[in-house]
């Protein structure tokens, strides 16, 4: 059971996909540039690239007794592995966000708020797949609450490498503005129904 | 040297990271180690970071030989530390022994991850509690701190090199792979609030002096090799010179001095925190990880109308026994989680020598133990108590 305010987000996905240094960022956003605490653990295996592998950050407005996820609100899936293995895990009511590619997800729960992306691909577009993660990251800056969106801007642009800060920069947008359009046109698709 | 030693600022940093930086902070200036997981992160940040302040990392061949360095960077009048895991610790056993045997003040950082052997390479346990204490050969006393978070692993670490210098003797940080791996806020401080104790250099002419011969405190000053002053290191039986005796009055000198400097010591070195102690019926006795899950439990607990309070132990070694010894007269249960199938909790029960309930909730390793647990093992001790 997750202490009160405690918002807990399980990122999963392969080594080499950059899983923790999402988490890490995400964290960082929230500590450093919102002021609020988090805590992010990671769990991988003793291989050093392909193995499953996952970040847990466990975000709060107080200080965080217990640092592992055990009911995430949020749960992000760059692997179809990650994604088996975890999703029973998702609360009702929780934001799944998947890589379109990466996963197919089959049947889900109805009470989940679910969005998928092209992370992956996205990144290839722009140059270079290693910054799915970033993508990731923009797009969940659009379609959730957790951090401030310039407190995560911040956090990437001071954990990636000096030379890659202006691609990493376009893919959080990329991913941002994909998040963005893809709300809009829930949006309109819901008025659509309702009138109806 | 472009950097600086102490990153005065706040940080999302691993408790390795966090490690590294309270070295340095504290004049940590040489390195030696053999990467193994999850302790690598602290060496990985020394590599770049030691030769940004003028220190000296080295990568060694094994961890054997990893600590035989660090005990030589000492004897040269450098602050030094390694950092390893299980595997790696064990190796280094017998030169912490050489360690104490020629009260060499140095740091040992063990991340602890499940064993025996290669274990679970990536994941938790607190199983190296008493190898810590008794590893080595031989009758010795030692210091080992527990940190229990990131900021801890910063500050704790800073507070290893102040006992090792004070005490002559190297000193361990029982941390394992969830306080190593975990990222969170630290803070740095400015340096001039950084307490930095470097140990007793000799006042006497090199002709009158005996680098074991114990100041009023039990602790011999310790001059650097090349200060002029005659220096013999072995870990053969040494007198006041540091030269060979081979007999038992000898070593009865020699082995009194290392434990008395420890046990006559012990209340200034022993530390610990008591959280929601004041009306508690059954005290959570915690150390490193498991005082987070602790700190959980006992909050759910008292959510509950459960009389809980935390003992957190910020040093294991030297045992608080005293502390505990009275603690266990005025509570009913005493309740120790720790991430193996029975270690501390022996000395918890030694110390409570019967006087209250003593409760141990184990795990093999492999996770951190969740509060529930800790909660169920209050309940029920507080019942049949």
């Amino acid at each position: 059971m997750p202490a009160r305010n405690e918002k807990e987000i399980l990122i999963t996905g392969f080594g080499g996909q950059g899983i923790v240094l999402t988490g890490s960022i995400l964290g960082k956003a929230a500590t450093l540039y919102d002021r609020r605490h988090a805590t992010m653990t990671q769990s991988y295996g003793p291989e050093a690239r392909g193995g499953s592998c996952s970040s847990q950050v466990i975000i709060s407005e107080e200080e965080i007794l217990f640092p592992y996820v055990e009911q995430p609100q949020v749960l992000i899936c760059m692997s179809q592995e990650g994604y088996d293995k975890t999703k029973a895990s998702l609360v009702p009511g929780g934001l799944l966000i998947w890589d379109t590619d990466l996963v197919t997800t089959r049947e889900l729960e109805p009470s989940w708020t679910a969005y998928q992306i092209p992370a992956t691909r996205f990144a290839e577009e722009l140059g270079n797949k290693m910054m799915a993660n970033i993508v990731m990251l923009g797009f969940l800056s659009a379609v959730s609450e957790l951090v401030g969106v310039d407190s995560l801007r911040q956090a990437v642009q001071s954990s990636v490498p000096a030379k890659t800060r202006d691609t990493n920069a376009k893919a959080f947008e990329r991913g941002r503005e994909y998040g963005e359009s893809l709300l809009k046109s829930r949006a309109k698709k819901d008025q659509g129904q309702e009138q109806a | 040297m472009a950097g600086k030693a102490v990153l005065t600022g706040t940080y999302f940093m691993n408790g390795d990271e966090a490690c590294c930086e309270g070295a340095l902070a504290v004049g940590c200036r040489f390195f030696a180690g053999y990467p193994i997981t999850p302790a690598t992160e602290v060496a990985e940040r020394m590599s770049w970071r030691l030769p940004e302040v003028g220190g000296i990392y080295i990568q060694m061949e094994d961890e054997l030989a990893s600590m035989a360095a660090i005990l030589g960077a000492s004897w040269g009048g450098v602050k030094a530390m390694t950092s390893t895991s299980g595997p790696g610790f064990s190796l280094m056993m017998e030169n912490i022994g050489l360690g104490l045997c020629t009260e060499t003040p140095c740091v040992v950082c063990n991340v602890q991850r499940a064993g025996p052997s290669t274990g679970l390479p990536t994941l938790v346990a607190q199983g190296d509690m008493m190898q810590a204490r008794w590893g080595a050969h031989g009758h010795y006393e030692i210091i080992a701190i527990v940190p229990s978070s990131p900021q801890e692993m910063f500050d704790f670490t800073i507070r290893a090199f102040n006992l090792s210098e004070q005490y002559r003797l190297p000193v361990l940080i029982m941390a394992d792979e969830v306080v190593g791996h975990m990222n969170e806020r630290v803070v740095i401080p400015p340096a001039d609030q950084i307490q930095v104790v470097s140990r007793k250099k000799p006042s006497v002419p090199p002709d009158q002096y005996r680098p074991y011969q114990p100041g009023p405190d039990g602790v011999a000053p310790m001059a650097d090799f090349g200060d002029g002053y005659h220096m013999h290191v072995t870990g053969l039986t040494h007198d006041e010179r540091g030269y060979p005796v081979m007999d038992a009055a000898t070593q009865e000198q020699m082995i009194n001095r290392i434990v008395s400097k420890i046990r006559d010591h012990a209340h200034q070195i022993i530390s610990y925190d008591a959280i929601a102690m004041d009306d508690a019926e059954a005290a959570v006795v915690a150390y490193g990880i498991s005082v987070r899950s602790a700190r959980r439990a006992v909050a759910e607990a008292r959510g509950r109308g459960i009389r809980a309070g935390l003992i957190k132990l910020n040093t294991v070694w030297p045992f608080p026994e005293e502390m505990i010894r009275d603690l266990a007269g005025r509570v009913r249960a005493l309740v120790m989680p720790e991430i193996n199938l029975g270690q501390m909790v022996r000395e918890l029960e030694r110390a409570a020598a019967g006087r209250c309930r003593v409760r141990l909730v184990p795990h093999a390793g492999g996770s951190i133990i969740r509060p529930g647990a800790i909660v169920q093992a209050v309940e029920s001790a507080l019942k049949e108590a």
